[in-house]
């Protein structure tokens, strides 16, 4: 941020030292870095969209196997999980509502919330990952086998080939999520520390908010993940 | 404001404002960052050009003798992935987009000018991914990556060129994101959407099908890569997985990709066709929205790949029919190139030149096109030769042209100095004609039924004349490309000292001296003029030496 020589060079005396110097007005530079991260998204919604894309055709395809293979997945650990992002995301809106009203400290202590929320997700998230390779319902693997039937079809056995498809979808739509998470409990280290240093205020929370934008996207994928792969076809 | 002064008297520019490898590699002026990228990007062309003259020597004589068959495969693939993902993609935004767009517009840089610098740094990562490949000895999968060929078959590095696609895609989105973001935030006072030059109209276009269109190939070609390391099986046919949806996947950004390798380069023709016929565009905002049009509908048009791959018939008619929508804003864009140069006061210096050039070879390229959209055509022709004149009608006679026009248009704005207009013309005549010699006879060996990826046709030697043709035009063509690299290199140093204004053009980067200071402009620019406003300017374009 303070890197930009143009400022002094130009002999341009800013009040806000956030100002770059290619931008006019912070008014200017605060609406670019919005749309920048807005668009930011959309791709991430395209990068997403190829495995949901992926995901219907075979559901479609395959339903009664990835419905079988569905059940399989503990729904407990999944359960906590949604809970505890969306609890994340709460406390996110807390630190930006924290900087709105310039209170310093609250917006460190929610950073962290978050962190430790993000933490928690991924933690469980391995725990589940665990069972899955325990149980070897891992695709690729030689000794992949799925017990079970189809749902409603006794006489159906599953279709291993179909459910390592699933597995397949299951391990790469997380494990890109994980990876988003990761990501993201990086970004909030970073907005923690500069938070902990009180460079966020309510004259200027730019990266804060666009951060915050970032976590809630990651949230809302989940909350599309969490029913596609583990509700297919439940019932008590 | 006085201009700054250097203390050898020089004024200072963004050239000699700095010096040292360090001023370099950690810049954020957008015009430096844009000759770093002149510099990957030329080295990766010259690359890719060295396969294709090596495809065009084993092709000379029907007996595949010059090369091993895996070897020919490997060439073919790598000059596909080199020149698509290395050159084509990235030349005309990175280079010339990355240079006019903010001053164009009146501002100072692009809007996020880091990471600006950030997507060079990615690229030129995805570029030694890239040479890592070829190295290791390189990839045979063709430049589309097929499954299950790429994930099952193949023993060659898929997986890094993969990993260097992927990679070089993110530097490609960045630089969309960055030019949508400076286009709607960093215009200056008066510089409205409709007075914006159609340059950059052509390079929102292009930044809005990067946006969308790189991610969806970027997750294809992330699972490919998956389906090879850890045996996922999204596109495994022995699990019951879907070639095609690797297929859908891949087009359905790998077509898109093409009109961001064109729409830029009819951007630059556009402020080329204006200059040198004094003329303001023939309408302006039939020629803006065309872009985007092309932009939309380029969307929708992605399975006309895939006719013989197995898709539906009904798919298959819709997608044909789609296609042909593409020709109408496309046709707009010829018949008003050519509307705009009706009684204008026209100068063949070089830049017009490459501009004749792409109206006539885009045409032709664009009508084969239709051609191909046709289903029973395409099925006649699918996977030959003519598909490949086709392309390369559009990707080297279209694209490559405009490049080259611009990189003359503006030279002296990006140098400072004059290239030497007799070399000049003499090299966009080279290119001209090595360019048709090499693909032309290539329709009518398509037509013939001579098979694309093939390295042995002695089957059927009577394809030899024909492609001996071809192998001499691309060695003109080489020549043509070698001459404007020695001489731009040459005038760096002795060529003339280019006057702010050589074409007597219109355009904010006119204004401001050649080359620009690092800040572009000393006060904010004021738009008070529309775009092409050679009404106005009555001097006619000096007559070159």
């Amino acid at each position: 941020m303070q890197t930009s020589p143009a400022a002094t060079v130009q002999g341009e005396a800013h009040e806000n030292p956030a100002l770059l110097h290619h931008f006019a007005t912070a008014q200017q530079q605060k609406d670019a870095a919005s749309l920048g991260m807005w668009l930011f998204l959309v791709t991430e919604v395209m990068f997403f969209g190829g495995m949901f894309c992926a995901y219907l055709v075979y559901r479609y395809w395959y339903f009664g196997d990835f419905a079988a293979a569905s059940s399989s997945i503990d729904l407990t650990l999944g359960t906590v999980n949604t809970a505890v992002l969306i609890c994340s995301s709460l406390t996110v809106a807390m630190a930006i509502r924290c900087a709105q009203v310039g209170k310093q400290k609250a917006i460190v202590v929610y950073l962290v919330l978050t962190i430790i929320l993000g933490l928690a997700f991924l933690g469980i998230k391995g725990i589940e990952y665990k069972q899955k390779f325990d149980e070897n319902h891992v695709p690729g693997w030689a000794n992949f086998h799925l017990e079970g039937h189809i749902p409603r079809h006794a006489d159906i056995p599953v279709n291993q080939q179909h459910a390592q498809i699933y597995f397949s979808l299951y391990f790469a739509m997380t494990g890109m999520h994980a990876l988003h998470m990761i990501i993201g409990v990086g970004l909030f280290s970073y907005l923690t520390y500069k938070a902990w240093k009180g460079r966020y205020a309510p004259e200027y929370y730019t990266p804060l908010e666009n951060g915050g934008l970032y976590w809630h996207f990651v949230d809302i994928v989940w909350i599309y993940l969490f029913p596609l792969l583990y509700l297919i076809d439940r019932h008590p | 404001m006085a201009t700054a002064v250097l203390e050898t008297g020089e004024r200072e520019t963004y050239l000699n404002r700095e010096y040292g490898i360090k001023s370099w590699l950690l810049t954020v002026d957008h015009k430096r960052i844009a000759l770093l990228y002149l510099m990957g990007i030329t080295f990766f062309f010259f690359i890719g050009g060295f396969f294709a003259l090596l495809i065009r020597l084993e092709l000379l004589t029907p007996a595949g003798d010059l090369v091993q068959a895996d070897t020919y495969n490997k060439l073919f693939t790598m000059h596909g992935q080199i020149m698509v993902f290395f050159f084509l993609i990235p030349a005309v935004p990175a280079v010339l987009g990355n240079f006019l767009i903010p001053i164009m517009i009146g501002a100072k840089d692009l809007a996020f000018p880091r990471i600006n610098l950030l997507s060079w740094y990615i690229y030129m990562i995805g570029g030694v991914l890239m040479l890592i490949t070829i190295l290791n000895g390189g990839v045979d999968t063709g430049w589309t990556f097929y499954t299950p060929l790429s994930t099952e078959f193949l023993k060659t590095n898929v997986v890094t060129a993969a990993l260097a696609v992927f990679v070089s895609g993110f530097s490609s989105i960045l630089t969309g994101l960055n030019f949508i973001v400076t286009t709607h935030r960093m215009r200056a006072p008066g510089m409205t959407w409709n007075r914006l030059p159609l340059f950059v109209w052509a390079h929102y276009a292009t930044s809005i099908i990067q946006v969308l269109g790189t991610p969806v190939v970027a997750i294809a070609i992330v699972l490919v890569a998956l389906e090879r390391t850890l045996h996922l099986g999204i596109f495994n046919p022995a699990l019951g997985g879907d070639p095609l949806l690797f297929q859908h996947l891949f087009w359905f950004y790998s077509h898109p990709a093409v009109y961001i390798m064109i729409l830029p380069g009819m951007g630059i023709i556009s402020e080329i066709v204006c200059c040198f016929s004094r003329k303001r565009i023939f309408g302006y905002k039939a020629m803006a929205m065309a872009l985007l049009g092309i932009a939309v509908v380029g969307f929708l048009v992605w399975a006309h790949h895939m006719f013989v791959a197995g898709i539906s018939l009904y798919a298959a008619l819709i997608f044909s029919l789609l296609s042909y929508f593409v020709a109408v804003p496309s046709a707009i864009k010829v018949f008003n190139w050519t509307s705009t140069m009706y009684k204008g006061s026209i100068t063949y210096q070089t830049p017009m030149l490459y501009a004749f050039g792409f109206i006539g070879l885009f045409t032709m390229g664009g009508l084969t096109g239709l051609f191909l959209a046709s289903l029973g055509i395409d099925v006649h022709v699918t996977d030959t030769y003519f598909v490949i004149a086709h392309f390369h009608y559009i990707m080297v006679g279209g694209m490559v042209m405009a490049y080259l026009g611009g990189m003359h248009f503006w030279w002296p704005k990006i140098s400072g100095r004059m290239y030497p207009e007799g070399w000049g013309r003499l090299a966009a005549l080279l290119v001209f004609v090595g360019f048709n010699l090499t693909f032309f006879p290539q329709f009518v060996l398509g037509y013939m039924g001579m098979p694309r990826r093939y390295w042995d046709y002695s089957h059927s030697p009577e394809f030899q004349i024909l492609n001996v043709l071809s192998t001499a035009g691309a060695t003109i063509l080489a020549v043509g490309y070698l001459l404007p690299m020695i001489y731009f290199l040459w005038s760096m140093r002795y060529g003339k000292p280019a006057p702010d204004n050589p074409w007597n053009a219109a355009g904010l980067e006119w204004t401001i001296p050649s080359p620009p200071t690092t800040y572009n402009f000393e006060e904010q620019p004021v738009v008070t003029w529309e775009a092409y406003n050679y009404d106005e300017i009555k001097e006619e374009v000096p007559v070159a030496n």
